[in-house]
Formats: structure tokens, C-alpha cells, sequence
């Protein structure tokens, strides 16, 4: 028994994203079509091509047929998954898997969310029937318990906990507004951040993700054959994942200032790919900002900052785009807004960019050296939830 | 029943203190949180109102949550004493054709032996209960709630009331009145009605129904006191309800009783809480009478008019010395928090503000809910017996050690907690935005993530005490959904 991961066995060798926006003209379809063709493209395959099929999305369509019907795939293996927010690297992981298993020669990833068409604000979980005692508090409620936790628990007083989560938000804005596919490009201010209205708790319109429709893809290979559709494949270092019990809502001892969901899934993902010290091995991580507290928290749940000490490292700029290890360079939820079943793969899409070389000159980090840049997405609530944790690299070994 | 007497005069003549006394074992009250100042009526609307306030259930409430917890209060100030029976009275209920008091009866986790019944639909229906449990036999817990409803700037808008009350009905040493004597005039005319599915009642002429109640109160009151063998300068309390409120007044000076045993009918802080109303106000006396300075012997004399008049002859125990309630009616009337009249009329659904841009909830799976009975209505968790960790919901598997299927039922209705952290959450859907949440640690162990009610966001920190409380969170398809929230202690004397 034991988690062994498939360290260098599989590697990406082709990716797509759409833009992630109000996509009022465009429909699922659409997305999965243009996300899907230019990952073809990017690989050099056709569909063809492709064995096996694994779509993420959360609540777009149901089973394989909502891939197999816009790309038109006949009698392919095409298989749905959902995993709440985790949903498209649930896909990925899938694909990799069925790959490394010599099951496949080759397998495709896309994730899809066309959120924009249920006429709501924000996102909104369709549940089964039920006894009706669940809550029915929002996703911004639920996570903005977490700042006055951290806060009352490592000393960080209101008005410095606010500039620290204003702090995110502006990097990520910052980072967004140099990215062409995300959905805000726009540069904010701390004090835009600070003024904006409150939706729950101390949250403010800034802190919270957007709202977008988007998807994503990805081709993936055994590691032997990936200098066959590209010269810059990147490598699959780690895939982990861990749900939690859900305790933490009813267990006394949890303390909303961490999520130990995303603890041990950094941990096995560490472990799987070798990696010791994070922030230096590191040269970047999409992490799953769906409000800026969670940001900061995951700062020392993935182990790059000690704990009581990610709120330091913020103010410090020790996460920007020219910071020591740079968090979010696309821009992150914040700026792309979070199409469920698109989300994890738009993360690796810039890990792809950033490892092969391919983002903007703005918003190229300087740290590609170090060759190693992680995902990572979180689903459910605090104590309540599920994590995934990649690490992919630009060279075998 | 004595052969001498007529099916409406009964009469109890046994000495007080006896084990075969039968009367009232119990009774509390209970008054929701919000209060409407009449004044506010005509601030906004140019006419109505008047002096005082009136109750206002909160968005959350129906008769049958208020109901609930009347009857948890009245079950708390006594002795683990159980019914056999739960009689439901209302003018407003909740739900036609099925039962309403099953519903009471599963937040109060009574066994399924204890037949539940609701008396629905006249102002009458509460009175009744009492009588007939008082002349019946057995234990009976009756239950009367009410929601009054008016138009805008009327009389019934004003004077109704919303509120509810729980008297436990029985026999032996632990009666704290004892029934002497009970008496009914019972009339047909037309004074107030309202078809079904109205929402407000329509009235006659004032002063027909002043001619008939008047009337018919003296007559009842009367006979009544005849039969216990009691003169009027007997009697310690004396009071009058119903929602005719001219009558009420006259029929009260008319009776000529001391003016040291008129009692308060609450109308002038909380209006009258309809078939409720002589239920709340029994209790709410018995309140005033029972603690170490408590009378026994003392005669109380309730009088309810509606489509005729009851009379009630009640007798004070030594039993009255030793009971404790555990929020006496006073108290609650005394702890109420405004609510201005927009906020009023939107609850009441005479103002439809614009909702929250989210999903309207689904309707409740009527089988998830049944097969979750215990869990959805008693808010019963379960204690894994190895670990001792609570779960709630219930688990079959613990989330301490895994033991699988050792788990031990753990009521945690009447516990009480302290917050953790909470939030205020402006998005989600509520009929009355925004959501107060807390995380809830309660006393003896189990934690839960609660929506708080009764709660003004500001009043809520780390540490506020919380209790639960029975609510109706939505409705969907005519379902209605139940299940506990959480608000705050307010203990004697804090506003």
C-alpha cells in the first residue's frame, strides 16, 4: 500500500484555453470546441489521434456524451468526472493515469463551465433532494470565516489583516491585467480593494473570484514518446488529491485558520515528486485563490511560509510576479473567474506557458530555472473539503 | 359526569392537594421576539396604530414552530411529566389536511403512541382544548398558536397579536390549579369571518357583537361560578380575552370583580395571539401567582369570547409554591426588539422587497426528511460511545476512531453553546437578508454551524450564547421546510 505517484512516466504535450469571460455569444459547445481544437493544434494530433477521452465539468452536462457531441467523437472512451471546484484536474489526473497505465498511448483533458447562462450571480449548486437541514450559506460566508480566525490566532489586527488580503488582490489583478485570456485586465488599487461593497463578513467585492465561462485542455503522452508531438513537453511530476470527512464543520478542534484537506494533499505531491523545500524548489504555483483569505492560508498549507508567518510574506511581496516564488502569474481566480470544470486545467495551461517560455514578456517569471511549478485547486468549504496538488516539470529527472 | 349537571357545567369538588386533583400540571408561553409599536402604523401610513405594541413573528415562524416552543418551555418547567395526548389549536395553520401537532410532536420527540391532533380554524379552537382536556381524563398537552393578521390601519392589524402557549393538562400531586368548574355559552352569529384561504378577517358592526359577547360572558361566567360555589368577591384573578376587543373591556367591568384581581391581558404589549390568547394569559397568570410567594386556594376565573363565551374556574395548589418556569411571559414581553413597519408588512407578505439574485430553494424530499425525523425535527445528534465525539447529523461511522454502528442517540435541542467565529452573509438566499451564521460550540460537546434568528448582526461576538431554536427556514411547493436555528440567550432583565 502507498502512494507511489507516476513521477516522470507521462507528460503534456499539448494544451488549449479560451479565454475565460461573460461568454454571452458563446456556448458550452463553443468552449469545448475551441479549447479542444487548439490543443490538437498545439500537440499536432487530430482527434482521432486521441484514445481516450476524460471531461470535467461540474454541472454543464451531464455524462461523456457533452464532449462527444460538439467534437463529434464517435465510440471513443469519453468519460465524465466532477469533484467540486477540482473538477477539470480531476480530468487531467484521470487521463494521466490511464496513460501511465499503458492503457492508453494517448488521452485528453478538457474541463468546461458555461456558468453564465443560469441567470444568477456567482455559483450556484444544483443538490439532490434531501431532508433539507443542509446549509444554504454562499461560498464568500463560509470562507470569510477564515481571516478573523487567522487574525485573532497569530495577532494580526483588523486593519493590517485587511491591507494583507488587499495586498492579494492587487497582485492578482496585477498579474491578470498582463494576461490576455483572463477575464479582468484591470490593475486595482488597496483602496478600490478596500472600498469595495461587503458581500459577507469582512469580504468585499475584491476578494472574491469572478464569475466567468471558460474551458481548458490538455494532451498527454507516456514520457518515452512526448518529443514525438513537441520539443517542449512539460512532465508530470506529481498528482495528488485528498477529501477530507467533512468533520471539520462538527469538530470542535478545527479553528478555520487552515485547511488540512490542501496540507496533505501538498504533502503527498511532495513526497511524489521530491521536493523538500517548495518555496526554493519552486519556480511557481497556481493556487486556488476563490477568495484572498484562502490565498493566504494556503500560503503555509503548501508549505511556503510558516505557519502565523503568510501574512508577512504578502505585505513583504514575497508572492508577486517578481518575488521570490511567484503565486497566481496568470492572475488566478481572482482574474480569471472560476468556470468549475475549466479551472485546474487553465492552472497547468500556465505552468505550460511559464515552463516552455510562452508567456507575455510582462508577465514571464524569472524563476523558471528551477524547472518545477505546481497547481493546486480546493473544493467544498473550510472543514469541508476537497484538494488536488500537481507539480509538473520542463525536464525528466 | 355528575348527573346533575348540564354537558356544559362541570364540577370538580374535590379538596385541594388531593392526588385526584385534575387541572394544570404546566403551562408557559411563549412571545416571539419583534414587537411593532403601534405608533409606527400611523408614522407610516397617516391612520391606525395606537398606544403599545404588538407581537410580530419573525420571517421564520408559523403557528407551528411558535407552537414549538411554547410547548418546550412548558416541558422544561416541568418534572419530565409526558403526554398522552397533544392537542393543536390554531386559526392560522400551517398546513390543511395534514396534521400540524405530528409536527409539534416530533420537535418535542413524543412517542408515536401520543395521539396528536390539531383543532384548526376557529378562534374557539383554543378554549376548547383546554375545556375538553380539563374535563377529560388522561394527559393532555395543548398547544394554541396564532398569527393575526389585519389591513393596514385596521383594528385587527393593531390589536391581533402573534404568539403561542403549551398547558399541560392532568392529574395528581403535581397540579398547580386545579379546575373547579367550567361553563359554555355557546352562540351562532355572525360578528367576525373569513373564508378560507383570506388572509384578513372581516367584520360586523361593533356593537352587535359588544350586545351578544357581553351577554354571553356574564351568562357563562355566571353559571360557572355557581357551580364551584364560588361568589365573584371569591375570585383572586379575572380575566377576559378575545379579539372583540370592546367587548373584552366592557364585559370586564361588568363582571364586577375586585380591582386587585384584574389581571393583565397583554393586549397592550403583544395584542391579542387569537385562539392562542387564553392559553398565553392562563400561563402568564399562573406565572405571576407561583414561586415562594405563591397563594394556595387562590380562585382564577378565565374567560374567552369568541362565537360565544367560556368561562374557566380554576383553584390554585400548594404544588404552585415549588414551580419554576424557565421564561416566564413577562420576561419575554419584556425582552422584545422593535421592528419597524416595512419590515413588518414584508414579513406579513403585504411588501415584497426584491429577493436575493440566487436560486429559490427546492421543495424537501418528503422521504429524506421522514427517514431523518429524528435528526430534522428533535435535532437529535448521535455520541459515538468510544470516543465520545457527537456527531450532528448522526454518523454510523465516528469521526474519532471509526467505530462503526456504536453510536448513542444525544438529544441537543435544549443545548446551549458558545460562538466560535461567525459571518453575515449578504448573497445567499433568505427570506429576510441577511443570514447571521455562527459556529456553534455547545456546552458538553458537539459542534455545529448554525443560521442564527431573533439577532441583530451587531449584538453578535466571539463567545455570544446561543440556544435553539424550532424554525421554518422556506417553503417550496407548498412544503414546508423545519429545522433548528440558533439565537441569542437573553437572559432576565437584558434588553
Amino acid at each position: 500500500m502507498g502512494s507511489h505517484g507516476i513521477r516522470d512516466r507521462v507528460a503534456i504535450v499539448g494544451m488549449g484555453c479560451t479565454p475565460f469571460a461573460e461568454h454571452w455569444e458563446k456556448g458550452l459547445d463553443d468552449l469545448i470546441v475551441d479549447a479542444s481544437t487548439e490543443a490538437f493544434t498545439s500537440a499536432a494530433v487530430t482527434k482521432d489521434d486521441v484514445d481516450a477521452y476524460w471531461f470535467g465539468t461540474a454541472q454543464s452536462g451531464m455524462s461523456g456524451i457533452t464532449l462527444a457531441r460538439p467534437l463529434q467523437l464517435r465510440n471513443k472512451p469519453v468519460t465524465r468526472v466532477e469533484n467540486y471546484c477540482t473538477t477539470g484536474s480531476e480530468a487531467l489526473r484521470a487521463a494521466a493515469y490511464a496513460v501511465a497505465s499503458g492503457a492508453y498511448d494517448v488521452a485528453m483533458a478538457v474541463g468546461a463551465e458555461k456558468v453564465k447562462d443560469s441567470g444568477f450571480q456567482g455559483l450556484n449548486a444544483m443538490n439532490p433532494p434531501s431532508d433539507g437541514t443542509a446549509r444554504t450559506l454562499t461560498a464568500a460566508a463560509m470562507f470569510s470565516m477564515v481571516a478573523p480566525a487567522y487574525g485573532q490566532k497569530y495577532g494580526v489586527d483588523d486593519e493590517t489583516m485587511s491591507d494583507v488580503l488587499a495586498s492579494i488582490a492587487v497582485k492578482n489583478h496585477y498579474n491578470g491585467a498582463r494576461n490576455p485570456r483572463a477575464q479582468f485586465r484591470r490593475e486595482i488599487t488597496k483602496e478600490t480593494a478596500l472600498k469595495s461593497p461587503r458581500l459577507a463578513g469582512t469580504l468585499g467585492v475584491f476578494d472574491c473570484a469572478g464569475v466567468a465561462d471558460g474551458a481548458a485542455a490538455a494532451i498527454v503522452v507516456r514520457a518515452e514518446d512526448a518529443l514525438r508531438y513537441t520539443d517542449k513537453p512539460i512532465y508530470i511530476k506529481a498528482l495528488s488529491f485528498a477529501a477530507g470527512s467533512g468533520s471539520g464543520l462538527i469538530d470542535p478542534g478545527y479553528d478555520y485558520t487552515h485547511f488540512p484537506e490542501c496540507e496533505a494533499a501538498a504533502a503527498d505531491a511532495y513526497a511524489q515528486a521530491g521536493i523538500t523545500e517548495p518555496r526554493r524548489q519552486l519556480a511557481m504555483a497556481e493556487v486556488h485563490d476563490c477568495f484572498t483569505p484562502t490565498e493566504l492560508v494556503l500560503m503555509e498549507d503548501l508549505g511556503f511560509a510558516p505557519r502565523g508567518t503568510a501574512w508577512k510574506e504578502v505585505l513583504a511581496g514575497t508572492f508577486a510576479l517578481d518575488g521570490e516564488l511567484p503565486i497566481n502569474p496568470d492572475g488566478g481566480l481572482k482574474s480569471f473567474g472560476h468556470p468549475v470544470g475549466a479551472s485546474g486545467l487553465r492552472m497547468f495551461f500556465e505552468c505550460w506557458l511559464q515552463l516552455r517560455h510562452e508567456a507575455p514578456a510582462e508577465r514571464q517569471i524569472a524563476t523558471t530555472d528551477r524547472g518545477l511549478a505546481m497547481t493546486h485547486n480546493l473544493g467544498g468549504y473550510p472543514g469541508e473539503m476537497v484538494s488536488f496538488v500537481s507539480v509538473v516539470g520542463s525536464e525528466l529527472g | 359526569m355528575h348527573p346533575d349537571l348540564t354537558p356544559s357545567q362541570v364540577r370538580f369538588g374535590r379538596p385541594v392537594g388531593s392526588s385526584a386533583v385534575r387541572g394544570i400540571i404546566s403551562a408557559a408561553g411563549y412571545v416571539p421576539y419583534r414587537r411593532l409599536a403601534r405608533a409606527d402604523i400611523a408614522a407610516f401610513m397617516g391612520s391606525g396604530g395606537g398606544k403599545g405594541s404588538r407581537s410580530v413573528a419573525s420571517h421564520d415562524e408559523d403557528t407551528t414552530t411558535l407552537g414549538v416552543e411554547a410547548a418546550r418551555l412548558a416541558a422544561r418547567s416541568t418534572a419530565g411529566i409526558t403526554p398522552d395526548a397533544l392537542w393543536f389549536a390554531t386559526s392560522s395553520p400551517a398546513y390543511l389536511d395534514k396534521t400540524n401537532a405530528t409536527a409539534v410532536a416530533a420537535a418535542l420527540r413524543l412517542g408515536s403512541e401520543v395521539g396528536a391532533y390539531d383543532f384548526g380554524g376557529a378562534l374557539r379552537s383554543g378554549i376548547g382544548c383546554l375545556v375538553a382536556a380539563l374535563r377529560g381524563s388522561g394527559t393532555t398537552l395543548v398547544v394554541g398558536a396564532d398569527m393575526r393578521d389585519g389591513l393596514p390601519t385596521s383594528g385587527d392589524e393593531s390589536n391581533g397579536g402573534d404568539g403561542a402557549a403549551a398547558v399541560l393538562v392532568g392529574d395528581g400531586p403535581d397540579v398547580l390549579a386545579e379546575v373547579v368548574a367550567t361553563a359554555s355559552a355557546s352562540d351562532e352569529f355572525t360578528d367576525r369571518w373569513r373564508a378560507p384561504g383570506d388572509r384578513v378577517s372581516k367584520l360586523w358592526e361593533e356593537r352587535f357583537g359588544e350586545n351578544r359577547y357581553v351577554a354571553l360572558g356574564l351568562d357563562a361566567t355566571s353559571r360557572a361560578l355557581a357551580v364551584a360555589g364560588f361568589e365573584m368577591a371569591d375570585v383572586g384573578r379575572v380575566i377576559v380575552t378575545g379579539m372583540h376587543t370592546r367587548s373584552v373591556g366592557a364585559l370586564t367591568k361588568k363582571l364586577g370583580a375586585p380591582e386587585s384581581a384584574l389581571g393583565d391581558d397583554l393586549a397592550m404589549s403583544m395584542g391579542q395571539a387569537g385562539a392562542a390568547h387564553p392559553l398565553l394569559v392562563l400561563a402568564s397568570v399562573l406565572e405571576s401567582l407561583g414561586g415562594e410567594s405563591a397563594t394556595p386556594g387562590m380562585v382564577i376565573v378565565l374567560i374567552h369570547l369568541a362565537d360565544g363565551a367560556d368561562a374557566v374556574v380554576l383553584r390554585t395548589t400548594g404544588a404552585l409554591a415549588a414551580w419554576r418556569p424557565v421564561r416566564p411571559v413577562a420576561d419575554q414581553v419584556a425582552q422584545g426588539a422593535p421592528i419597524s413597519y416595512g419590515k413588518f408588512l414584508s414579513w406579513r407578505g403585504q411588501l415584497t422587497p426584491e429577493p436575493p439574485r440566487r436560486p429559490e430553494p427546492a421543495r424537501v424530499s418528503s422521504t429524506a426528511a421522514h427517514r431523518n425525523e429524528d435528526w430534522k425535527f428533535g435535532f437529535v445528534g448521535s455520541r459515538d460511545r468510544v470516543s465520545g465525539a457527537v456527531h450532528l447529523p448522526p454518523s454510523r461511522i465516528s469521526m474519532e476512531g471509526g467505530a462503526l454502528d456504536d453510536m448513542e442517540s444525544l438529544p441537543m435541542s435544549d443545548a446551549v453553546g458558545t460562538v466560535v467565529t461567525f459571518t453575515i452573509d449578504r448573497l445567499a438566499y433568505s427570506p429576510s437578508p441577511p443570514i447571521v451564521f455562527a459556529i456553534v460550540d455547545f456546552d458538553g460537546g458537539g459542534r455545529y454551524p448554525v443560521e442564527l434568528t431573533d439577532v441583530d448582526a451587531a449584538e453578535i461576538k466571539v463567545g455570544s450564547r446561543v440556544e435553539m431554536t424550532f424554525r421554518r427556514l422556506f417553503t417550496a411547493d407548498g412544503i414546508h421546510d423545519y429545522f433548528w436555528k440558533g439565537r441569542p440567550v437573553r437572559e432576565k432583565g437584558s434588553a
